[in-house]
Parts: structure tokens; sequence; C-alpha cells
């Protein structure tokens, strides 16, 4: 129980000055601050008892007073303690920022000292891995729909029956475990996965000329999420973790819906922001510091010694009118300084949203990269938009730059035909083809997010790969212009005759040519 | 700590400890503690006099990734002994001799 505020014989302003130094305030505070997660969690009763939740750490202030607020709320005594199992997932993105092997090196040191110590099993991931994800992480996996509130209760009854029987089965066992042993065995670090050592030369500099060669700091920022976001989810399905907690704060999630809206994701605010974000079917992403604003995690942070590892991002530096992102932080956070509800509000509003009702992740297309829905219409080329999508296939190619040697030489916009001077170097770069059928399966935002990757053959095999396999997916239309042709194929008098063989080869040349005409031109 | 100790180099010098976290550390060349003795003066220090002087002798770049204007860049938090500034009077607080001031910046994402 925080002690409560002694009123102190002085000015308005010493009263703060002296009570900050008080325990009983920073009691108070801490208990607000611990309250607020846990209730962020109750309220929403997604994360079911014995769930193993896979907690996104990017070293930074927020997500490490995740992990600490897990880590100490995993420790209570019983009839408080949180009932999922944890894990902890750490990527290295130092080749998307530049870093120099040593730099990453030294900061993995630091960070693996810090996972040591926290008793769950752990991943560290390099961005790098990317390279090798299968193209099944963009397809979205058929799930139940999250449980009623009724489910909730009853699986949470059964977990505390549960452990009251295993209580007392200990009791009775051996007098020595008195308290029996309430937590499911202890996760052990076996399970943890660590490189071993830096990663393949080769994906470095393949990630890193991925990244210098995007236009905007806006594209590679949003690029580096996306990568991001496909890393932890493989390790999440890898490792069998239905729910990814990620820590971002009331702060950030202003700026990010801000800044969602500016990209052209307005239709996906509810799930860029929300609390809970089912795009990917079996695994959820929970935002349980959502509370918490920036200022409450520094000073939580710095007055319980919570430990956090500093590293360099892509945006670190940066000037604020480098990208959307940071024009939006500075902005929201500058009229914050002068109207200080100006982040609550806009979170508010962002609590206000509502998500679409779903049919069932396997309703309609979705985006190749965000895996929301899409929401253009990639024949409707009649439209300025659809015009404009069209038109970055066509523009001239930029003067071939003499980089002799270079395996992997930066790609130009090659024109229609598949200039000659694009077959430089040991890779040539993709032709119209392969590029507009990327982009025919990403939304809006994706798509003005692409259009300040010149050339998408640097992109990580898998979303090239799932890219060429949807676009050869024949559409509902040629579905039924084929089952219409196997009908009529059928003879009408039943006796299961084939019709004459050169009417047959007709039906199926026409259904080929179809197909052909339509995805082969 | 004594908040009435003295600065035994001349009279009315300070010496305060400025300490950078969370990213604000890069612009100082990654040097996150600064033990700083500043000169007496005719008027008091306050934390506007201060953010002056850094600017001037400890800034190693970019200095409008710090100060803005006459304050801090919005995002960075100021605690002058482990206190929030905004309770002290943000930037007229009065320095004192032995204080410790730390800046947080909250800019770079976690």
């Amino acid at each position: 129980m925080p002690q409560p505020w002694l009123p102190l014989p002085v000015s308005g302003q010493n009263l703060c000055q002296d009570a900050a130094f008080k325990d009983g305030i920073w009691d108070c505070f801490r208990a607000f601050y611990v309250h607020k997660f846990r209730a962020v969690l109750g309220k929403n009763r997604l994360i079911f008892p014995g769930e193993k939740v896979l907690l996104a750490w990017s070293g930074g202030p927020s997500s490490s007073s995740m992990v600490w607020q897990v880590l100490e709320g995993l420790s209570q005594d019983s009839a408080k303690r949180l009932r999922f199992v944890p894990g902890v997932v750490y990527v290295d993105e130092g080749a998307a920022c530049g870093r120099s092997r040593e730099d990453r090196a030294k900061t993995l040191t630091d960070v693996r000292q810090i996972l040591q110590t926290l008793g769950f099993p752990w991943h560290i991931v390099t961005l790098e891995e990317v390279f090798a994800l299968p193209p099944s992480v963009l397809r979205c996996s058929a799930q139940d729909p999250v449980g009623t509130v009724g489910t909730y209760k009853v699986a949470v009854d059964s977990f505390l029956q549960q452990q009251r029987t295993l209580a007392a089965e200990g009791l009775r066992g051996s007098p020595s475990s008195a308290q029996g042993e309430e937590q499911p065995s202890q996760p052990c670090t076996q399970d943890s996965q660590d490189p071993v050592g830096p990663p393949p030369a080769a994906q470095t500099e393949a990630l890193s000329q991925l990244f210098n060669s995007v236009k905007t700091l806006t594209a590679k920022e949003e690029l580096l999420q996306t990568l991001r976001t496909h890393l932890i989810l493989h390790v999440a399905r890898t490792h069998g973790y239905s729910k990814v907690m990620t820590g971002d704060s009331c702060t950030r999630l202003a700026i990010k819906l801000m800044t969602c809206l500016a990209l052209g994701r307005g239709a996906f605010l509810a799930w860029d922001t929300g609390f809970s974000d089912e795009r990917h079917g079996d695994v959820v992403v929970v935002r349980p510091m959502r509370e918490h604003t920036l200022k409450e995690v520094a000073f939580y942070n710095r007055l319980f010694a919570v430990p956090s590892v500093f590293t360099p991002a892509v945006d670190t530096k940066a000037s604020e009118k480098a990208s959307i992102h940071r024009l939006m932080e500075g902005f929201l956070l500058r009229l914050q300084a002068q109207f200080p509800s100006t982040v609550s509000t806009v979170y508010r509003t962002s609590e206000k949203l509502v998500k679409a009702p779903r049919d069932g992740c396997a309703a309609g297309p979705r985006c190749l990269l965000c895996m929301c829905s899409l929401d253009v219409d990639s024949a409707d080329s009649a439209t300025a938009f659809g015009a404009q999508t069209q038109d970055f296939s066509q523009t001239p190619p930029p003067t071939p730059r003499a980089k002799a040697g270079a395996p992997a030489g930066p790609c130009c916009a090659a024109g229609l035909g598949g200039a000659p001077n694009c077959w430089q170097g040991t890779r040539p770069c993709g032709r119209e083809g392969s590029r507009a059928r990327v982009l025919e399966h990403l939304c809006y935002a994706c798509r003005v997010t692409m259009k300040d990757v010149p050339c998408l053959d640097p992109l990580p095999p898998y979303i090239l790969v799932e890219a060429q396999l949807r676009s050869q997916r024949p559409s509902a239309e040629i579905q039924e212009h084929l089952v219409e042709n196997s009908d009529d194929e059928a003879p009408a008098s039943g006796s299961g005759a084939r019709g004459p063989p050169e009417q047959e080869g007709k039906e199926a040349r026409a259904a080929r040519d179809c197909i052909n005409k339509n995805f082969f031109n | 700590q004594s908040r009435l100790g003295f600065c035994r180099s001349s009279p009315g010098c300070l010496s305060l400890a400025l300490l950078c976290r969370g990213g604000a550390e890069l612009l100082f060349d990654g040097v996150k503690k600064h033990q700083v003795t500043l000169p007496g003066q005719e008027e008091p220090w306050v934390i506007r006099d201060l953010l002056v002087w850094i600017k001037k002798n400890l800034l190693k770049e970019r200095p409008e990734l710090f100060i803005q204007g006459d304050s801090v860049r919005p995002g960075i938090l100021v605690l002058i002994n482990d206190a929030d500034w905004e309770l002290l009077g943000e930037l007229d607080y009065q320095l004192q001799d032995q204080d410790s001031i730390l800046f947080i910046s909250t800019l770079h994402g976690g």
C-alpha cells in the first residue's frame, strides 16, 4: 500500500520538489505504472493461461520496460502472478543501418548479458535471416476466432483448479515442497536460439545494398518494419508462440496513427494501432504498453534501473524533415509541449476505431507485404491511381552507373523491351513483368513505398516467390470458365463416354489460351 | 548528496554532473557523463544559460537535434536531481552546486 502524500508546510513549488525525494511518491508511481500494465492485459482478456507469448524486445526503453513488467509479474505471489509463458526475441538490424561487424558484436554482447538474467527462453535473430524465410510466412493461417469472455473465464477457472490440485498433491507428496510447484516447469533456456557466429557476409552485403538502394528514409523505415514483422512472425510460428507482444507506448501509437494516415494506411488504422492485431491469423500481436506515455516509461526505467541497450537505427540523427515518421513525431511532440493533452487525445481516437467484421482471414485477397486486405482493384487501370501505378514501370532508365565488376550492381528500371544496358554484371535487373507482378499484390500504401525502391530484385526471395505464386493462381473468373468447359465435355447422354477427341482438344486449348493470354503476356 | 556543498575553485562557480541517456549521448561523442564546472557570473545560473553553454562547449554535432529555440527539443526529458524539471521551473530553475542534470532522449524508438 503506497504511503499517503504528506502535506508539507512550504511553498507550492518546493512541495513537489521535496516530495519527489520521498519514497512514498515513487511507490505510488510504480504501483500505478504496474497497475496500468496489468489492467490492459486483464481488460482485453486475450492472453490465456499457459499460453506461449513472444516478447519483441528491441533494446529500447519501451520494450525493455515491457519485458521487465513481465519478469516482475511472473515472480509475484500466486494470486497476482501473470499466467502466460514468455520468450524474448531480439532482432539485430545492424545490416540495414550500416553498422560495422564489431559494433554489432558489441551490442549483441550487451544484449546477451541482459537476456541471460531474465530466465526466459530467448531468440536472437539477425535481419539477414529474411533471406531464408519461406514464402508461407506471407500467408495468413486460418485460425479459430478469439474466444469470447465466457471461454476466457472458463480457461482461467480450469487453470486455477489445476494449480490448486497440483499444490495439494505437492503438499501431500513431500513435506519439503510446502508451496507446491505452482508454475509449469521452468522454461529452460535450452530452448534459446542464438546465432553461432556473424551472418554470412554475402547476406549482409545483399541486405545493405537493398537498403541503400531505397531512395527515401520513409520507404526505408517501412521496408525495415515489414521485414522485421515477417521475421518475428516466423520465429513465433516456428517455436509455437501464439501471441507476440510489442512495446509500443501511447506516444508512439499516437505518432504511428498520424504517420499511417499520411502513408495511405488509413483503412488499417485499427489493426496498426489497436491493442490486438489479428491479421496473421494464428499469431496475434498485442500491445500491452499502449497506455504508458514515453515520459512515464523513461522515468520508470530511470528510477527502477530497468536495463536497456541503446542501438542506433536507420533514423538515428535524421533531421526532422527526413521522413514522414520524423515529421509526424516532431509535429506531435511539439504540439504536446504546448498542449499537454495532444497525445492522449490522438490516442483516445485510436481506441475508438472499430475493425470491420471479418469473415475469416481467407476472405478476399491480402497485401503481399503488410497482409491487410487489398484496398485496390488491381484490374482497374481506368482510375487515375491505376494509371499512376502502371506508369513507374515505364519510366526511362537512369543513366547506367559505371560500377564495373560489381556482382549485384544497381539495377535500372528497364524500358519496355528489356534494354540491353540492364544486363550489366552477373545479376540482371528484372523485367517489367516481375515488378508489375509484385506490385499488383500490394495495397496502396505498400505500392507507394515500393515506388521508392527502384529495383525489386534485391528483395528477399520469399517475397518474389510468393508474388509469382499468387500471379499464377487462376482468378475466380478463369476458374468458372474452366468449370464450364469441363461441363461441356461431359456428354448429355450420361453414358460416360467421352466426347469426340477434336472437340475436347478444342475446349482444352481454349482454356489454355485464355490462361496464357491473361497471365503470360 | 549535499545540496549545500561549495565549489572550491572560485566564488560563485558551480560544479555539475551532466548525464545523457536514451541516445542523446550520440550528440556528445558517445560520452554519457560530463562533470562540468561553470564559472561564476553576476546573474545566478539558470537552465536556460546552461543550455547555451552546452551548445557552445559540449555539443559535438547537430545542435538542432538537442536544442530548439532556447529549450531542449520536444521529446528530450530533463531531470534535475531525478526530479522532473517541469516541477522545478524548467528553464528558470536556478542551478545549485553539485546538481545532477540528466537528459533522456525518448525519441529513439523502443
